[in-house]
């Protein structure tokens, strides 16, 4: 051994470090500006110096006892590989597609969770209906803490009122959109969503309470001859919520119902498996929940004749039903 | 070898072994691995607070502002709750969905999210992993903060609710991947990000190749791989002080004679140098030494 041989692991980092040290430069640069920052001889030149970077991890594990090196390699090949096979598509064309093909297909593979879901909050709404219907005293169990105007003590005039807006104020209008947004929509799909995780049982729970007021409120109304009113005033708007809230509430049984039945996969496979539609579902459900809140906020404020109301109502019905349920073929990439 | 050297030695591979239980292998479409560092809990819980930190003081940002120019009106009411709902609807699955994968809490503590086995981070399942965020993190906060006293729960209730949240609030200490509810849903892991730091390879110092310093075979295998690496890090971060001293040991063992003009920094890059010599060339033959303890 001559004293100034250098060593080998050395001449094989000399040869390559300008390589790495040009792939570090580039992936700062897509990190903190984004792959547009690249021109045309970068964007070519990456995935090159990429596999490069690769097979020289592979090399410094076999040959070289220089941590500070392999440490540096691993770092530079895993920023690479997050790089290079992370997500592909712009956000508009992922936009595009999320309309088009994988929220329709994520709500229509949940048929059977939706049903489910369905059932638990009408079959609930219709319970309380028929038990305020035989005795008014239930309401008031079922709006525990938050009755207002609107009780069994109030004549058909007020509840009336409480239905038809005579002096139209924005203000208001955003109070309902925000109010609404903030306080219940969003919220109770977010929690009916994350509460599937614990098997389905306390979404389930949730929808009913849900179910329970809604038919609480029907059964007041009906009593005093305004249940064709209320329809109108709720639909307007509850089409597209309640549609929303099911869903929600759908894809947190689809967590629960894997979580239990995982099949013949690992049950952490299983739950993200069944994670990621749901979670398809759960944005979709946000945005179904924001053109409520607009409909509730602005159209029942602007829109006071009930057969404007029914109809806004039942097309959104038949809009999201054709929108969901129409099968469709997604183009192959 | 003595009971101290033995205990030693146990407790160096047991570290090893801790620190083994965070990395991750991943094999690339080119058939290389690459290794992952899972965060820690505490990690995940100092980017959570900056996190809660960062909207909490937006938040009265935003209220003084609306202090100052004296607006507390219905709308101004609204505004501020809009900001709130946003902030807390919002604030993680936006930031998560950017080119850094990391709120500027994690982004702080140099974390970010990856799907699970190096598989593609979807925004299905950013948006999965901080809805349930709701559940992990909001309604315990709001269960803290409103605390009992509500007439609607019994205390018997109250408990049970507390319990069944610390549930969710304990799971990521219940599984090796440090998981939190959110990312067994989403299948998603949260990472260490590599810090890209190439130091100037010790053995091209210029006293490496001083002639005085040869060594001979025997004394060339005192020391193993591990010996070596602890010998880098006292070499690239050691003060003085702790160089001397392993200078001062290391010529112990080896019977090495300090000469007059050798200074313990060249002494061990000398020796460091060689030594990865003797030990890259056995490892290419397939011949490692672990450490010292590693007989022939």
């Amino acid at each position: 051994m001559s004293a100034d041989a250098e060593l080998k692991s050395y001449r094989f980092r000399a040869e390559r470090e300008t390589e790495w040290k040009a792939l570090e430069r580039l992936l700062d640069k897509v990190q903190s500006r984004g792959p547009h920052a690249l021109d045309r001889e970068e964007m070519l030149r990456l995935p090159e110096l990429y596999r490069a970077a690769v097979s020289s991890l592979s090399t410094a594990r076999a040959v070289a006892l220089d941590r500070n090196l392999i440490a540096y390699l691993e770092g530079l090949c895993t920023r690479g590989y997050l790089f290079m096979y992370g997500p592909r598509t712009t956000l508009r064309r992922r936009l595009g597609e999320f309309f088009a093909f994988d929220w329709p297909d994520a709500v229509r593979r949940a048929g059977w969770a939706t049903l489910l879901s369905a059932l638990c909050m009408f079959g609930a709404a219709l319970v309380a209906y028929f038990m305020v219907m035989n005795d008014p005293e239930w309401f008031y169990s079922f709006r525990a803490g938050f009755v207002d105007e609107r009780s069994p003590e109030a004549t058909a005039e007020q509840l009336r009122d409480t239905l038809y807006t005579e002096n139209y104020d924005i203000g208001e209008s955003l109070a309902t959109f925000a109010g609404f947004l903030f306080a219940n929509n969003t919220l109770v799909s977010l929690l009916a969503f994350a509460l599937g995780f614990a098997v389905g049982i306390p979404t389930a729970l949730l929808l009913m309470y849900n179910g329970l007021v809604v038919g609480a409120f029907f059964a007041l109304y009906t009593s005093k001859g305004l249940g064709y009113e209320l329809g109108g005033w709720l639909l307007i708007h509850g089409v597209t919520e309640l549609f929303a809230i099911v869903l929600a509430g759908a894809a947190g049984f689809l967590i629960g119902g894997r979580i239990v039945f995982p099949g013949n996969m690992r049950r952490i496979d299983a739950i993200a498996e069944a994670g990621k539609q749901a979670g398809t579902i759960g944005m979709g459900v946000v945005i179904m929940l924001l053109i409520a809140a607009l409909l509730e906020g602005f159209g029942r404020q602007l829109i006071n004749s009930d057969e404007i109301r029914y109809t806004i109502a039942i097309s959104s019905l038949i809009f999201w039903c054709v929108y969901f349920y129409t099968p469709r073929g997604r183009p192959s990439r | 070898m003595s009971a101290e050297q033995i205990k030693q030695r146990r407790d160096r591979q047991a570290n090893k072994r801790r620190e083994e239980r965070f990395w991750r292998e991943i094999v690339t479409p080119e058939g290389a691995t690459i290794r992952l560092r899972l965060a820690d809990v505490t990690e995940r819980g100092a980017a959570l607070l900056i996190d809660a930190g960062i909207m909490l003081l937006s938040l009265i940002l935003f209220a003084m502002v609306l202090g100052a120019f004296n607006v507390f009106n219905q709308a101004s009411q609204l505004v501020f709750i809009l900001v709130f709902f946003f902030l807390r609807a919002f604030y993680f699955t936006a930031f998560e969905l950017g080119r850094k994968a990391a709120t500027p809490g994690k982004r702080i503590m140099r974390l970010r999210v990856v799907a699970r086995e190096g598989r593609q981070l979807t925004a299905n399942a950013v948006f999965a992993r901080n809805a349930m965020r709701e559940l992990e993190v909001f309604l315990p906060f709001i269960v803290l903060i409103g605390g009992p006293g509500d007439d609607q729960f019994s205390g018997l209730m109250n408990l049970v609710l507390v319990i069944w949240l610390l549930v969710f609030v304990l799971l990521p200490f219940t599984n090796k991947d440090r998981l939190r509810a959110g990312d067994m849903v989403a299948g998603t892991w949260v990472m260490r990000n590599p810090r890209l730091d190439l130091k100037a390879d010790i053995s091209t110092a210029s006293s490496a190749k001083d002639d005085l310093f040869t060594f001979s075979t025997e004394q060339l295998s005192a020391y193993g791989e591990h010996e070596l690496l602890v010998l880098e890090d006292v070499l690239r971060s050691g003060t003085e002080e702790v160089v001397q001293a392993v200078a001062t040991r290391i010529r112990g063992r080896i019977d090495w004679e300090k000469g007059p003009d050798e200074t313990d920094r060249a002494f061990l890059e000398a020796f460091y140098t060689k030594l990865r010599q003797t030990l890259e060339t056995r490892m290419l033959f397939g011949n490692r030494k672990r450490d010292k303890f590693d007989s022939e």
